[in-house]
């Protein structure tokens, strides 16, 4: 089996006629034929609307034109990215059904670039978990593993590129459901700075948390999609105004004379295969030229509290607007009170209700002082630590997750546990701040491990650098079992 | 109210701002449409909308702050969360602990001035239509919601507890609807709901006592309810009071036709709004130059309108009582500039305000889009004795009806054009002629007479000769 053709190359090879769209996207639907069932990555596989945008990318070429960076290249979405007419549902019995009358921004700016929306992929509900197996639409399995978890939430995009299902995947990050799935799945994940990307047509989970990134299988073709979907947007208030990111330009610029971080208390709780993988892309990283060093940065002990006080709280306020009015599911019952109520007890899953709970309690009056408060001070600590790191290191390095992937039903019953899965990935979303995952071989298990680039804010740039110097230097990974992909 | 108890009344006025669009999309801000006709994704709160802040309605609210000598500062936005299904999102955007307007006041035309604590800027709620026979929640058999008014921009003004009667109140309402009105950042139409009046009342037996539990009185829509509404919910506190109750801090909704306010909810079970910070939205930080930009548009203010026509009646030898309530008509309803360059063209005061108050008034909005050279063309005939004070009339409702024109040619085509003072003085002369005892009786010093013989003068010209002249006439052929 030969690996999949990179986005890259393909968006290059369909801009100059020498690929159809329409066979890129038809030797994909294929792949997602064969695997698709014992991956279960997508919600939704829009192969209709996909193919009347790969003939229109293929026409524009015809014609002389170009279609954009991303020509011809399937992209499969996170199924909390608002799609005209197409059913979006947050992996939520709560919005099954629901067709938003728009598309989000990342969504319009992708056909733009002239990429093609393969469907929409599966998620824990409403973002809120680390494995997908909190959605209502059943558990996605990982392609290196189908009894392990892909992680999540963004489980569904990033199995869909480790089984060869797209090239490319948009997903959220509200606490490393971008990352942590990566790690698990053996792509790259990235999480861009907070206002980066625009979060307009993202259903929100946790507003001021949130943020859209890139999945891909290589650290170039995460750049690519980055570049594409990133700039400042109207439609976004606290959109970054500042012009589109381009980081495709600095991946062969090595990482000479750099500082690089071994963040140290993201070590503390890591397994001994995963930190073992940290320390070697440590020492590739020196050999490549950079100076390498230990830092503490102890507030980013705090995160994980103050992230479970801060996402519930923003939550519960988010998903308040799904009470069986004006769109999605409606129980009937006597009256309007009722009506929210068991529309809401069924519509809802467990871990939401949870967090709607806890989030609801967090800011009640008496409380928020003492929770809410608090953790927005915490998280004021958590910028201020990290911010006396950056003024010694360019970047930061640790484990994505603590383990590699875990076994389907091993956390799902014990949510502090489960929690803990993002223990390494929430200190950046709390800052703000960018961070991508690497894959840097197995672990013991065989299964992949991830490894974490954490920089300052808008240092997107300096990340894909030194991402690109450890993708390189990465140990082989055996390919997923499920992937029957190769070249169109 | 008894005397032997004091009134303390503070007022929460919500009123709607005049913008094109709502506060945080660009649907079109309009009354009376079909219901959910002008609704997006935003205003309905679909998922994945985000609110943007519209600017002109931020103007609006610094010019309402500007008119209420507020402090204009950083402020910020917070969520407010409750479950009810007109507020799209189950929460509204609104200023919370950093509004953008603080510590302004705001003077009756008695001088009397009254605290404003704040004035901030919120999202209007949709419309809830219950079907059903009470028209409330309780009992209704369906509801329908209408969204076009979710989104709307609103200012909430919140005075200080500064009023002691309900004519403080009712004056305080008429005064701040006519700053909004001037300030261009309202129509303030109590009767379409885009100005909304809640009213704190409490009682005390001194003005040394501390103030007493008060409530909030809800669903007041003309300045009328709002004084019948104090005065009953005034003694129903003295009756609670007096006879060994005490008064419950509760929200009571005005029944209007029954006369008498009831308890919505008590404290006790009020919401828990669980107020945080928008993490969609910014914080709103004006700069001083943005302030003084809008401070720069505000045109005047209704007690600066006010003093500038006392001070022109004051040139004129003083003011009556009668000639202030004209002045409060003509600020009142906007038609003040038409007096002042009536005056300023050389047209007396008294007859300018008068004519203002009393005729332009019957037609205020046409008033307000006629042409002033026109308006003070045609009081500057009456001035002159051209035309009489019926003509003149007549001549102001035929500009009302053009929608402007010439006063003089209008005159001349309703065949009002002023007797030549030869044919003036001929048919004063034929009226005394046919009247010599009349006549020497009038030379003889009775001065009564002169109203005999304008009467005959005014009869053979049916009525287009000019009182003033005939009077001239009569006297300059007495000697």
């Amino acid at each position: 089996m030969t690996a999949p053709r990179p986005a890259l190359e393909t968006a290059a090879m369909v801009r100059a006629g020498e690929l159809s769209a329409v066979d890129v996207l038809e030797h994909h639907l294929a792949v997602i034929e064969a695997g698709e069932e014992a991956v279960h990555a997508f919600n939704l596989v829009t192969a209709d609307q996909a193919r009347a945008q790969a003939r229109a990318v293929d026409a524009t070429v015809a014609a002389g034109g170009d279609p954009g960076p991303l020509a011809g290249v399937p992209v499969a979405l996170k199924d909390n990215l608002c799609t005209r007419g197409i059913p979006t549902t947050c992996s939520s019995r709560i919005l099954e059904g629901w067709e938003p009358p728009y598309d989000a921004t990342v969504v319009t700016r992708l056909a733009a670039a002239g990429a093609v929306a393969i469907g929409k992929t599966n998620m824990d509900e409403f973002a809120m978990g680390s494995s997908t197996e909190t959605s209502a639409f059943g558990t996605t399995r990982n392609p290196h593993d189908t009894d392990r978890v892909p992680g999540g939430s963004s489980g569904g995009s990033a199995a869909a590129v480790a089984a060869g299902f797209a090239p490319l995947a948009l997903g959220s990050d509200t606490g490393g459901s971008i990352r942590q799935p990566a790690a698990l799945c053996g792509v790259v994940g990235m999480k861009p700075t907070y206002g980066t990307v625009s979060r307009y047509g993202l259903v929100a989970f946790a507003s001021s948390l949130d943020q859209i990134g890139p999945f891909a299988g290589s650290v170039a073709d995460a750049a690519l999609l980055f570049d594409a979907i990133g700039g400042h947007d109207p439609l976004d208030s606290t959109s970054l105004n500042r012009p589109t990111p381009r980081v495709l330009t600095v991946l062969d610029d090595g990482v000479d004379g750099m500082t690089v971080g071994i963040l140290t208390e993201l070590l503390d709780g890591a397994a001994p295969d995963v930190a073992a993988r940290v320390h070697q892309a440590a020492e590739a990283l020196a050999a490549a030229g950079a100076r390498v060093e230990e830092v503490s940065v102890p507030e980013v002990t705090l995160g994980l509290s103050a992230y479970y006080l801060i996402a519930p709280g923003e939550a519960s306020s988010n998903l308040a607007r799904y009470d069986g009015v004006r769109y999605g599911l409606r129980v009937d019952a006597e009256d309007t009170v009722a009506m929210n109520t068991a529309t809401r007890s069924q519509g809802f899953g467990a871990e939401v209700k949870r967090r709607i709970m806890l989030g609801t309690y967090v800011l009640s009056a008496g409380y928020m002082d003492a929770y809410y408060n608090q953790a927005l001070r915490v998280r004021t600590r958590i910028i201020e630590g990290f911010d006396t790191a950056y003024s010694r290191c360019d970047v930061l390095l640790g484990p994505t997750t603590p383990t590699t992937a875990f076994a389907i039903g091993a956390k799902v019953d014990d949510p502090l546990t489960m929690y803990l899965s993002d223990v390494c990935t929430i200190p950046s979303n709390l800052a703000g701040h960018p961070a991508i995952s690497v894959p840097y071989g197995p672990g013991e298990d065989g299964l992949p491990v991830g490894v974490q680039l954490l920089g300052p804010a808008l240092s997107e740039g300096t990340l894909f650098q030194v991402a690109a110097v450890v993708e390189g230097a990465a140990p082989p990974l055996a390919a997923p079992r499920v992937t029957t992909g190769g070249p169109a | 109210m008894r005397s032997d108890w004091l009134l303390v009344i503070g007022l929460e006025v919500h009123c709607e701002l005049k913008t094109t669009t709502k506060l945080f999309c660009g649907c079109p801000n309009m009354f009376g449409d079909e219901p959910n006709t002008n609704v997006c994704p935003n205003c309905l709160g679909l998922p994945g909308s985000l609110p943007v802040l519209n600017q002109r309605a931020v103007e609006l609210a610094m010019a309402i702050g500007t008119a209420l000598h507020c402090d204009i500062r950083a402020s910020t936005f917070h969520r407010k969360n409750y479950f009810y299904p007109d507020q799209a999102k189950d929460y509204q955007i609104s200023q919370y602990d950093e509004p953008l307007n603080v510590d302004g006041y705001l003077d009756l035309p008695d001088g009397f001035r009254v605290g404003i604590e704040r004035a901030h800027m919120e999202e209007d709620t949709g419309k809830t239509t219950h079907a059903g026979a009470s028209g409330r929640i309780h009992g209704a058999d369906y509801s329908l919601v209408d969204y076009n008014r979710s989104g709307v921009p609103l200012v909430e003004i919140v005075s200080e507890p500064d009023m002691r009667t309900p004519d403080q109140a009712r004056a305080y309402v008429t005064e701040l609807r006519a700053i909004l009105v001037a300030s261009g950042a309202s129509d303030g139409k109590m009767e379409e709901g885009s100005m909304r009046v809640d009213a704190n009342v409490s009682v005390r037996r001194s003005v040394d006592d501390p103030f007493g539990t008060r409530c909030e009185i809800k669903n007041l829509n003309s300045v009328r309810s709002l004084g019948r509404a104090i005065e009953y919910e005034a003694e129903r506190q003295i009756a609670l009071i007096e006879s060994g109750e005490r008064v419950v801090q509760q929200t009571r909704h005005w029944d209007e036709s029954a006369g008498r306010t009831q308890a919505l909810r008590s404290k006790e079970d009020a919401y828990d709004y669980r107020y945080f910070l928008e993490p969609d939205l910014v914080p709103l930080v004006p700069d001083a130059e943005w302030i003084r930009a809008v401070a720069d548009t505000l045109g005047m203010m209704p007690a600066e309108r006010r003093s500038r026509l006392v001070s022109l009646l004051d040139d004129a030898g003083g003011a009556t009582e009668a000639q202030l309530l004209q002045v409060a008509t003509v600020v009142d309803l906007g038609l003040d500039d038409l007096v002042v360059e009536a005056v300023a063209a050389g047209v007396g005061t008294g007859l300018a305000l008068a004519r203002t108050a009393n005729e332009a008034a019957t037609d205020a909005e046409a008033a307000r889009h006629l042409d002033p050279k026109s308006y003070v063309a045609l009081l500057t005939l009456e001035m002159q004795g051209s035309l009489s004070a019926t003509q003149a009339k007549a001549v102001l409702a035929e500009l009302f009806a053009r929608g402007g024109g010439d006063p003089a040619t209008i005159a001349r085509d309703k065949g009002f054009e002023a007797m030549s003072e030869d044919s003036l003085a001929e048919t004063v002369a034929d009226a005394i002629a046919a009247h010599p005892d009349e006549w020497s009786r009038f030379c003889g010093g009775d001065d009564k007479l002169a109203g005999f013989f304008t009467g005959l003068v005014m009869k053979a010209t049916r009525g287009q000769a000019n009182g003033k002249a005939v009077a001239a006439e009569l006297r300059r052929l007495r000697g």
